[in-house]
Order: structure tokens, then sequence, then C-alpha cells
């Protein structure tokens, strides 16, 4: 089984994380740029993140056998810190990297005016850079905030089919479905949704559009949700040709409208270290 | 020990000719237009440097050694108008800004830099340091060129060495490395080599030809001492590896 988990923040986890997502079969992922639980005092602070997300993460992903992608944003969170904000002025050079697939993680956190702002100068910057975009939907107020997150999209002009709207339950994938977006799903082991909620979502509204994700980063969160989502839609009667369609190919479809979402074939044995010109020292 | 020419001190014209037989003739004129802007303005580089890839492809560059993207970065960094500080500067902010591939294509074109222009010198090697610092092999790999072989203080050049030989780097790869090579490099390896036998491990095969050099080395190192170790496991790893670096225990 193949897998893609759309939204992962690796720089959070461990090495060991790594060989067991490998060995459940997750071959690419994608980490959002987010937030680090301890609240960023400066535009260096984001740089140095950012430059950890195209460079030493995919390095470390590499040498377990997943190649790793990345979104680039001004989180929602901290787009409500002024020594922050200047950090959209250094998203540009960013959105023009090889391994970014996407302006995210961007939208609502507690729907603040300037949230409204960083939210919509983001959506033009992904129209300006020919990306598509990575939206959080709040924890709180979900229903009102998804539904205002919709607003600002289509206010933008941006396609629906470029945007994906994160975190979604019960009570909001009909409204995302609705309007055309790409629809995903934060498995995780006791909020945001579960693998059972999400087979039963899967069977109301079909695996069209629909991405499942872990999400897993320094919180309690579980690196391979993905695989045990996949595992139990096939419990539940699903094809392998669906697992394959919501674990792989919505993720493939969906990023690679970026252009940039170049995959290849990695070995855990490290030898992508050395990008196919050169051969590693044999043996450990 | 390998002493062929490192792929890093190609002559420029030599690349420009390997990519004009590989690039698509849509790259071609990419690059034809990318070059001209750098020249006419090197801020512009900025904007073309991180599409290389994209635009361009990275396969490897046949005959080259080098990669179709670092050889198109490589030949658009020689091709700014700038010299000495101005062009170090300008460098520096690409390697900065870059990712890891962009990274890489800096160190890699620095031994033509400093061809290109003889006032660039030493202003290079902050870079090379940056990226000695780094744990990404690849950076560290593409850093010990010749221009760090050429330019780098003893020590440092040494400590590289050792950090190739624990990142497990093929020594290799490593450019001048024949001439370098001193006995206080065997010693460290040595020493080095003292320490993973004590570990039960092995060493790596590349350090044995470099200590052989020399023999004081060996002499020097605990090796002969964990040789007569209380630990049979010890001893018998200790006289293999004896056995390796002297051709007799």
């Amino acid at each position: 089984m193949r897998i893609f988990d759309p939204h992962i923040h690796m720089t959070s986890r461990t090495t060991d994380d790594y060989e067991a997502m490998y060995a459940a079969g997750v071959r690419a992922v994608v980490e959002p740029a987010f937030w680090l639980g301890q609240p960023r005092t400066s535009v260096g602070s984001f740089t140095d993140y950012f430059d950890a997300l195209i460079g030493w993460e995919p390095f470390r992903a590499a040498q377990f056998g997943i190649q790793h992608f990345c979104t680039i944003a001004l989180n929602p969170k901290e787009a409500n810190d002024p020594r922050c904000l200047p950090v959209l002025d250094e998203l540009p050079r960013y959105l023009a990297k090889d391994k970014v697939v996407a302006v995210g993680e961007i939208g609502y956190d507690s729907m603040t005016p300037q949230e409204d702002k960083a939210f919509a100068a983001q959506l033009h910057l992904a129209i300006e850079y020919d990306l598509p975009v990575l939206v959080h939907t709040p924890h709180r107020d979900k229903a009102a905030g998804t539904r205002r997150t919709l607003d600002v999209v289509r206010e933008s002009g941006i396609a629906p089919e470029r945007v994906l709207v994160d975190h979604l339950n019960e009570v909001t994938v009909g409204m995302v479905a609705d309007a055309g977006c790409w629809m995903g799903f934060s498995i995780y082991p006791k909020t945001k949704m579960s693998e059972d909620r999400m087979v039963r979502i899967l069977r109301d509204h079909g695996t069209g559009r629909m991405l499942v994700n872990s999400a897993a980063d320094w919180g309690r969160s579980d690196p391979l949700k993905t695989r045990k989502t996949a595992d139990a839609m096939l419990a539940a009667g699903f094809s392998a040709e669906a697992v394959d369609t919501v674990l792989w190919r919505n993720p493939v479809a969906f990023y690679g409208q970026s252009g940039r979402l170049e995959l290849q074939e990695l070995t855990p044995d490290d030898s992508a270290l050395f990008e196919g010109n050169s051969v590693r020292r044999g043996g450990e | 020990m390998h002493t062929d020419a490192h792929p890093h001190d190609v002559p420029r014209d030599a690349l420009r000719s390997a990519l004009d037989c590989e690039l698509t003739s849509s790259a071609q004129a990419w690059l034809k237009t990318a070059l001209s802007e750098a020249t006419a303005d090197p801020a512009s580089l900025r904007a073309a440097f991180p599409t290389v890839g994209r635009r361009c492809g990275r396969g490897a560059l046949p005959g080259t050694g080098w990669s179709t993207e670092d050889a198109v970065r490589a030949l658009l960094l020689t091709a700014l108008p700038l010299s000495g500080p101005a062009l170090a500067a300008e460098v520096t902010a690409l390697y900065e800004r870059g990712d890891a591939a962009e990274r890489r294509a800096v160190l890699s074109a620095l031994p033509l830099l400093e061809t290109a222009d003889p006032a660039f010198a030493a202003l290079g090697l902050p870079l090379v340091r940056d990226a000695l610092r780094s744990n990404d092999t690849r950076l560290i790999e593409a850093a010990l060129g010749p221009y760090a072989a050429r330019r780098l203080p003893d020590e440092e050049y040494r400590q590289a060495v050792l950090k190739c030989v624990f990142c497990e780097i093929p020594l290799d790869r490593v450019a001048g490395l024949a001439a370098r090579a001193d006995g206080e490099l065997a010693c460290m390896l040595a020493d080095f080599a003292h320490e993973r036998v004590a570990a039960g491990r092995e060493i790596p095969d590349d350090i044995g030809p470099l200590i052989r050099r020399f023999p004081q080395a060996v002499q020097e190192s605990g090796l002969f001492a964990e040789a007569r170790s209380a630990d049979p496991a010890r001893r018998e790893a200790a006289l293999r590896v004896l056995n390796a670096l002297t051709g007799a225990a």
C-alpha cells in the first residue's frame, strides 16, 4: 500500500517515526508551515524554520525513503502578532522554491481582522505564484469559521479546485463539498476526527476530492493514522482502489497542480543522499 | 589514493559545451536569457536561481561529473559582472537565500568563481565553513572541492576530513586529500580507528591507505594497547585493524 500524508509536521517528529511511516507504506509527505507551540517573536525565527523545511527536513526524510515537500505561509495564529507580520514580505522568495507545493497553512484561528488581512494577502500570493492553497479551519467555532473561510476564498477569485480546506468534520464537510474545494480530514487519537468516523464520511460523501492526513505534530498525535484509516476503509469494505484514491491519488492530484511535485522512488538505504550520481559507503 | 582532477575544477567553457549538447532547445533559450539578464542586472539572478532545476532538468551532465542544475547555476554565477567583495556579497546572498540544491551549486561553483575573478580569492570561505557546520552530506561533500583544498587552513581541513569519515562520505570525493594529508590527520584517523575498535565496530576501508602513509600514527595510537586488551573480542578486532593498517601486527 502506498500512502501520501498531505499534512504532517515532521520537524516535530523523530527518526523512529520516519522508520515506522516507511514500514506502514508512507512514501511522500507534505509539511505545512505552522506555529511551533512556543510563539515566535521575530521574522528570523520564521526564515530559519522555512530554510529547514526546504533544506534539512527533506534530507532527513530521504534517508528513510520518504519524499518531503512543504507549504509555506504565515500561520493564522501568528498573523495576530505584529512582530511576525513582516514575514509576509519574505514569502515570495520561498514560494519560488522547488519543494514548495502550496501556500499554507493559512486561514482562521480566532477570526480577527489581522487574520482576515493575512489570509487575503496570502490567497493573492498563491494566485501570483500559481500555487494551490492549504487552508486551516479553526478548532473553535468551526462551522462559522469554515463558512467565513469559504466566503474569503470565493472573494479572492482563486479557483476552488486549487484550494484544500483542512481539519473538516461531519458538520463542515458538506459546505466544502458544495464549494468545489478539496476536503481534508486530520485523524487524531482523541480530537478532530477518528478512523471510523472518517470511514462513515467517505461512505456518505464518496472518495472524490477527499484527503486524509495525520496532521501529526508536537501534540498528542499519531503519524500512522493515515495507514490506520486505510485499514479501517478496507475493513469496512472499501476496495484497494478506493483506498489508493484517498491515500495517494488525491493528494498527488491536488499538490500536483503546483507543477513541482516531482515524485520518484526512494529507498531507505541513504543512497538518495547522493541523488543518483554517486553511491554511498556500502554497509553499516 | 584518488589523485585525478576533481570535477569541480572543470573550465567554464567545458561546462558550457556540455550544456549546449544536453539542454533542450527551450532550456537553452531560457539559459541564454538568464545569462544576459544576470550580466545586465546581477539582482535578477535571485529570481532565476531557484527555478533552474525546473527549467533545465536535474539529471547528470554527461562527461562532467556535474548535475545539469548545478552546472547551469555555476554558469550563471560566473556571468555576474562583479568582482571581489561585491561578487562575494551577491554569491553569499544566493547561498543564504537558497534551498539545499541552490547551496550545493554555489559551493560547487567556488573554484570557477576563483578562477574567473582573482579578487574573489578567499571570500567564499565563510560559505565553505557554513556548509561544513551542517549535517547535510550533500553540502559537506560539495564544500570539500578544490576551492576548500586550496584555501582551507590545515586544522579546518583535517576536521573536515574527519567529519566526512563520521558522516560516511567516501574520502575519494574530498579534493586534494592526497596532497594535503599529513601526519596529524593520520593520527586523528588512527585514534578514530582505536575508538571504533574499542566499541566493537568496524573501521571504514578508505581510511587505511591514508593512515599507512604515516606509520608513526599507528605507533602513537592506542591500537597496540588495544591488541593486549583483556577482552578477546576487542583484542581480535585490534589485531585485525593493525593488520590492515600496518600489513603486520
